[in-house]
């Protein structure tokens, strides 16, 4: 295969503008999908009434829906009843709005996983309730959570490949009109390829090493 | 809103073209999860062979899918084969051969990690019953393994009916294409159809996908241990 140097040294800045537009949904987005699923787990974690039903029916639209649909939705479908958003605006939401609901079942099983001796254990030395979710159930919660946690941040950085089709311009739109304009297919794309390795391997890499660093954390399992 | 809108989805014969773009979806979902069933089992056996450099071989195989994302996969495919082995193929193999693969590679681990979970014990005390080594296979281990590859199999099944909703971004007309080209139809007529066509093939993707989670979540539950 003969790559064209030239025309590979000459798109890297633009490779690299879509890059960081990716760092930067993907931040927002993971960073809001946590927010929320914190919330949302605790919620029905207590079984705040009326809330949690709300919660339970969202969790299931926004898991059981492509992304693609759910930005197409945002975008094109909002407009037509008063709700307008830009592109960057929609991708947020979109990936808040299908985040949210992976990052609460997350949370969610990371706090029924916290065993009841443990819970037990808390009570009987005299520690409120509040003191328990504290000292007790968050920190185990939160360490067994760490490895859906960051599967989900993964997931969620890759779906962000999808914003290209509300006109963003992601890598997907930078790789597809480099080929539209020029040709240099093989060189469009290994660029592509390789911009998405360079995004997930080391936080793939970081991932496993902290999973295997919080282990040690779990207790009474 | 004076004009509702949502008439445009009864309109002509735009409900029957979007429910035959649907099928479009599931059928490129079908086959796809056929064949990467029936390759992956056999790389879910594969894994579990003691030889180092097939090992290695599929784990690599297995994370690059995991890795790159499957939109990525689509284009590589779509608009990587034609110029460099001078084939071209249509969005819809194209589809196929990256959805196959990919399920390959998931149903793959799904396998070796059933198979690897089964307690030692289970062979060994099939064996001092008597039992010969097809009948282990046939009434102790294969019925586990299945028990525990069920929910993540069927998990995996809806991620990729909802994958499939991205062939739309390699030309494949399928439900999402169509409901554009009913937008674009309508748009002096019936201004406000892109919610109602959106919303509806929102709906649609939730229909199909919400009964296999449902029925995942049934078998996790029943067979938690």
């Amino acid at each position: 295969m003969n790559l064209d140097w030239e025309f590979i040294v000459e798109s890297l800045p633009l490779y690299g503008d879509a890059m960081w537009l990716t760092v930067k949904l993907a931040f927002w987005g993971i960073l809001f999908s946590l927010v929320l699923g914190l919330l949302f787990s605790v919620a029905l974690h207590y079984k705040v009434p009326l809330l949690s039903g709300v919660i339970v029916v969202y969790v299931e639209l926004s898991r059981n829906t492509p992304l693609l649909v759910q930005l197409f939705f945002l975008y094109y479908g909002l407009p037509k009843i008063g709700i307008y958003m830009s592109e960057t605006t929609c991708a947020i939401v979109g990936l808040t709005f299908l985040g949210g609901s992976y990052m609460t079942e997350a949370f969610r099983s990371g706090i029924e996983a916290v065993s009841r001796s443990q819970i037990e254990s808390g009570l009987s030395i005299g520690l409120s309730k509040v003191q328990l979710a504290r000292y007790v159930i968050l920190p185990q919660a939160y360490a067994i959570s760490i490895p859906s946690l960051g599967a989900n941040a993964i997931f969620l950085l890759k779906e962000t490949s999808i914003v290209g089709a509300i006109a963003l311009m992601d890598l997907m739109n930078v790789a597809k009109d480099l080929i539209g304009m020029h040709y240099k297919t093989a060189e469009s794309l290994s660029l592509l390829v390789m911009s998405y390795l360079i995004l997930i391997l080391p936080l793939s890499l970081v991932l496993s090493w902290v999973e295997r660093k919080v282990r040690y954390a779990e207790f009474g399992g | 809103m004076q004009n509702l809108g949502v008439e445009v989805l009864f309109e002509g014969s735009n409900m029957e073209r979007l429910l035959g773009g649907l099928l479009v979806t599931i059928k490129i979902s079908f086959i796809s999860i056929a064949l990467g069933a029936i390759l992956g089992l056999f790389m879910g056996l594969l894994r579990t062979l003691p030889i180092k450099v097939l090992q290695i071989i599929l784990r690599v195989y297995l994370e690059v899918f995991r890795i790159i994302p499957i939109l990525v996969w689509l284009y590589v495919v779509y608009f990587g084969f034609t110029p460099l082995f001078d084939i071209h193929i249509s969005g819809e193999v194209t589809a196929i051969l990256v959805f196959s693969l990919w399920g390959a590679a998931e149903i793959g681990d799904i396998v070796r990690g059933a198979l690897e979970s089964m307690p030692k014990h289970q062979k060994d005390s099939a064996k001092a019953l008597g039992l010969s080594s097809g009948q282990i296979y046939r009434y102790i281990l294969i019925p586990q393994a299945v028990r525990r590859m069920l929910p993540g199999s069927i998990n995996l099944a809806t991620r990729m009916v909802k994958t499939t909703s991205l062939v739309v971004l390699i030309g494949v007309i399928e439900v999402v294409k169509i409901g554009q080209q009913i937008i674009e139809l309508g748009v002096i007529k019936a201004p406000s159809a892109s919610f109602w066509v959106y919303g509806f093939i929102f709906i649609l993707y939730f229909l199909v996908c919400y009964p296999l989670s449902v029925i995942s979540r049934r078998f996790e539950r029943r067979w938690q241990n």
